[in-house]
């Protein structure tokens, strides 16, 4: 017969199925995208408004609203949220896509450090000013 | 990663076209992917013209006319020809579907026909669907519970408990839904798929059932459940107007119930 398929696994379809089993793992990871998203809402429109609201004044008076107590938690909460959801984000594209073994290792490595970095920069400049 | 073109083998080809009858009036065409294991072909796309006067309403209707007058050869899985046993899902003017339950006038210009997406082929419309069965078992579809039924009758059920299975039941596994879902696509070996996700929600939901507990370990998992992203092409897509995404929503929301 031509075109016979090549065969490369004769593992039962059902033995495939069941695969692993189960992670037993997954809903926290579903649980925190949404509510670091929902955080999300409130923190970016604030930032928004904060934004437009300090156009135009001096570095002084920026560095001073700053270093107050409630902008100052809102910005590191705003920090926080961002960068983990858009670690999980990342995570999630790349499970999703990415099928090569060793690439997605070094993907999944690189969207786990790089949004952990980049966080605590932006976390450690934050204080920097406060303090 | 993904791959965003197609082998060579599987690049579609302009095949042969069958024309009408002289003397038609109403003629539709049919554009149908073809595809044979037995001759080493890439698959090719077959036009075929059809006098809507001559033939029933639905495009089941036509591919049994094209099977039965123009062309034997052309295959297609049907039985029941109304929308209950599932067979004849295909891809149709660019959505999965029952071809028994969709009228050809639904459709404007060339009927185009191909089999349910990103399944392999057996022949034709003919798709594999292997996996999907394999995967419908590996969640017991089945009544689990230690409590022997009462020896006098089945086990009974109040009628609210029984609605709670309304939405389900219904599903006669078609796998319209999942070979819908492009979580599915790319993942299919390890996600579930809406189709099986329902059929487990249907079990879950069940008040006789006593593996709530078992059912809900087995589904928490990365991929086996949470790759669903709430794309919503399975309820899109459902020829029996039912909603996968809502079950598989109840599904994890029962997950996160069961830890606050």
């Amino acid at each position: 017969m031509a075109g016979t398929p090549h065969v490369d696994m004769l593992r039962s379809p059902l033995g495939r199925a069941r695969g692993l089993g189960s992670a037993k793992a997954g809903s926290a990871h579903w649980r925190a995208q949404r509510t670091t998203g929902l955080a999300l809402l409130p923190l970016s429109l604030w930032f928004i408004y904060s934004v437009i609201h300090l156009a135009g004044a001096p570095r002084a008076a920026v560095m001073h609203w700053m270093s107050a107590p409630v902008p100052m938690v809102l910005m590191l909460a705003l920090i926080i949220a961002t960068f983990h959801h858009l670690q999980m984000g990342l995570q999630t594209v790349i499970e999703d896509y990415v099928h090569h073994e060793p690439a997605k290792m070094v993907a999944l490595l690189l969207a786990r450090g790089g949004p952990w970095l980049l966080g605590l920069i932006c976390f450690v400049s934050v204080l920097k000013i406060g303090f | 990663m993904v791959a965003f073109n197609l082998p060579t083998n599987s690049r579609v080809t302009q095949g042969r076209t069958f024309k009408a009858p002289a003397g038609a009036k109403r003629i539709r065409e049919f554009k149908i992917y073809r595809w044979s294991p037995d001759d080493g072909k890439p698959p090719r796309t077959d036009t075929y013209e059809v006098d809507l006067d001559a033939c029933g309403p639905m495009v089941l209707d036509a591919l049994i006319k094209i099977k039965n007058e123009v062309d034997p050869t052309l295959t297609f899985r049907r039985s029941c020809r109304e929308g209950i046993c599932g067979s004849c899902a295909m891809n149709i003017d660019g959505g999965n579907t029952l071809a028994c339950l969709k009228p050809i006038e639904e459709v404007k210009g060339a009927v185009k026909i191909n089999p349910l997406p990103h399944m392999p082929v057996v022949k034709d419309l003919v798709p594999d669907l292997s996996q999907v069965y394999a995967q419908y078992r590996s969640i017991k579809p089945w009544m689990q519970a230690d409590t022997p039924a009462p020896p006098d009758g089945e086990r009974r059920q109040s009628k609210e408990e029984r609605a709670r299975l309304d939405g389900m039941w219904e599903c006669i596994l078609c796998f319209c839904c999942s070979t819908a879902c492009p979580s599915y696509w790319w993942n299919g070996d390890r996600y579930l798929g809406p189709a099986v996700l329902l059929a487990a929600y249907r079990w879950i939901a069940d008040s006789r059932d006593e593996a709530t507990g078992q059912r809900l370990d087995e589904l928490e998992d990365p991929f086996k459940l949470y790759r669903c992203h709430t794309i919503m092409n399975c309820t899109d897509t459902c020829p029996k107007g039912l909603n996968p995404a809502k079950a598989i929503g109840a599904i994890k929301q029962m997950i996160i119930d069961r830890q606050v």
